[in-house]
């Protein structure tokens, strides 16, 4: 294995792991709330980070890091107090968070939009000693969240109203996943790029339910999905020469629809099965032959 | 007079500037079985949802079993069903997944132990569904999820009952489970306030009425009882436009 005997590949294969595990970690709980396109919009907002790290000379994860966790808990206020004019408000945080990116690069000293690029769609040569200490010290606290409070946050993503009676601080652990999802979005920054990162979010998520009952099983599926197609595409992207964002990011629509393919047939089993154990309990309407049409009268 | 486990007095509240509640006063007394009538737009859920803190309310004071509600941290002792017509959410769930999301109330930094497990399947023994327990919630009928999620509320053992509209768009059969259900609760002791569009098969359980209108209560004692065509024999509470209603949530749980 002579892709191991570059640092580089080292480095680079670490932080694709850990961007496999991390991005459907979080990703399960904005699906869960039907936010699945919250990490596009930090990725956005990041922009402006990546842009102020080249202007001040910090280091580029750090400042995204920090300006997608403000941008994140922004976002999740406005969620709160914006009501019906709440998708303006998003999309004016958006698209000024990527317009300050690009006004900030190229005011940077030597900068152009051409370093912008590597942060956009992801580059695995340029992912530095420091890169990773980062992105090992952010993943680590992605990982403690989504399976530390891994029933916190399933509640609440699931039904806010009630996980409010149940007395859980149901406003920190909104604001809690905001800043875990932001945390992510640079994580994967550096190997599939900020405005790929979504798709390893949701894409994994999706492609595990078509397999899943539970969301247990869901979790531990789409992080399997994550780590393999991140490894798959790095190492593709190391002998093909091709961008590692792009082929990881096409990898996962393609474990999406060879599993969708996969489990079309064990779903109409698994209908099939139920029907049949129904029909012999307690009769389902469509389970009821026509010559019974009279006791299919249904009063609600 | 026993202590009451819920006190409105001279509730308002405001949906953005329109007022919903003008000032409600509402008790429910230990043990008693109170059922919050009004038509559509009445404020009933506004009414309920401001109990439980979902609705920020303008004026007046509402306790919890004494306690004033942004003081009140004892929310094991209250089971909430929500005004729903699902369970899913945007990932599949099993049943017990969303019933032990119910017991987080009682459980220490949301570890459940074996008496939490233990809970949840008597939560699910109590509504009939310890049979699906392993079943994705997508999987099931519009009655089934609705015993979900008063399952959900029953997980941590409840001396109080919240529940809005637990009868919308549930089937003949899921609504006697769940009358039974709740009438074991009741002859335990467990205090209910619940929202209902009409009374219908709760109405014997039933202890006292409070009709709302328009944000103000207009009547509170015995339950109405049913005049004209509604007190015919066999009239089984179904107004054409509930049924109307009730037949897009059908088919969208059953997709």
């Amino acid at each position: 294995m002579d892709i191991l005997d570059y640092a580089f590949m080292q480095r680079a294969l670490l932080a694709a792991v850990l961007v496999g595990i991390t991005a459907p970690a979080v990703g399960i709980y904005l699906v869960q709330r039907r936010q699945a396109l919250m990490g596009d919009g930090i990725g956005h907002v990041a922009m402006t980070g990546v842009g102020l790290g080249f202007l001040l000379s910090a280091n580029p994860v750090w400042m995204a890091t920090a300006v997608s966790v403000l941008g994140a808990v922004l976002m999740e206020l406005i969620r709160w107090y914006g009501k019906t004019r709440g998708d303006i408000a998003l999309a004016m945080l958006f698209y000024g968070g990527m317009a300050g990116g690009v006004m900030f690069i190229n005011l940077a000293p030597g900068g152009s939009n051409a370093n912008l690029t590597t942060y956009l769609f992801g580059s695995l040569s340029t992912v530095s000693e420091s890169d990773v200490t980062a992105i090992c010290l952010l993943a680590a606290f992605v990982v403690l969240v989504t399976l530390g409070l891994r029933r916190q946050l399933f509640a609440v993503s699931q039904d806010e109203e009630f996980a409010r009676v149940t007395g859980l601080p149901v406003r920190a652990l909104n604001l809690l996943t905001a800043v875990t999802a932001a945390v992510t979005v640079t994580v994967a920054m550096r190997v599939v790029g900020l405005l790929l990162v979504s798709a390893l979010m949701v894409v994994p998520v999706a492609a595990a339910q078509q397999l899943s009952r539970s969301f247990a099983a869901t979790f531990a599926i789409a992080v399997a999905i994550g780590v393999s197609v991140t490894i798959g595409g790095t190492v593709t992207s190391y002998y093909q020469d091709v961008p590692p964002g792009a082929t990881i990011v096409l990898l996962t629509i393609g474990a999406f629809i060879a599993l969708t393919a996969l489990a079309t047939p064990l779903a109409r089993r698994r209908a099939r099965a139920l029907a049949a154990a129904q029909a012999a309990g307690d009769p389902a309407e469509c389970a009821i032959p026509a010559t019974r049409g009279q006791e299919t009268k249904v009063g609600v | 007079m026993s202590e009451p486990v819920i006190s409105l007095r001279g509730v308002t509240a405001e949906l953005g500037s329109r007022p919903v509640l003008r000032g409600i006063d509402l008790t429910v007394h230990r043990g008693e079985v109170v059922a919050l009538l009004g038509a559509n737009g009445s404020g009933k859920s506004t009414a309920v949802r401001s109990v439980i803190g979902q609705v920020a309310v303008s004026g007046g004071e509402i306790e919890i079993f004494g306690t004033p509600r942004r003081r009140f941290r004892d929310w094991h002792r209250v089971g909430y069903v929500p005004q729903r017509t699902t369970a899913a959410g945007g990932v599949p769930a099993t049943v017990t997944e969303i019933v032990s999301s119910g017991r987080l109330s009682r459980a220490r930094f949301g570890m459940l132990r074996k008496a939490d497990h233990e809970a949840v399947r008597r939560a699910l023994e109590l509504v009939g569904m310890a049979d699906r327990a392993k079943d994705s919630v997508n999987a099931l009928s519009g009655g089934q999820h609705q015993r979900v999620l008063i399952a959900r509320a029953l997980a941590s053992e409840p001396e109080l009952l919240i529940m809005d509209e637990p009868m919308a768009g549930v089937d003949l059969a899921s609504q006697e489970v769940l009358a039974a259900t709740l009438r074991e609760q009741v002859t335990q002791g467990t205090s209910v306030l619940l929202v209902l569009h009409e009374l219908g098969p709760l109405e014997p359980l039933i202890d006292r009425a409070v009709v709302l209108r328009d944000g103000c209560v207009l009547h509170d004692g015995p339950p109405p009882q049913a005049v004209g065509q509604h007190a015919l024999p066999g009239h089984d509470h179904v107004h054409p436009h509930a049924a109307h209603d009730a037949e897009p949530i059908r088919t969208g749980l059953l997709s």
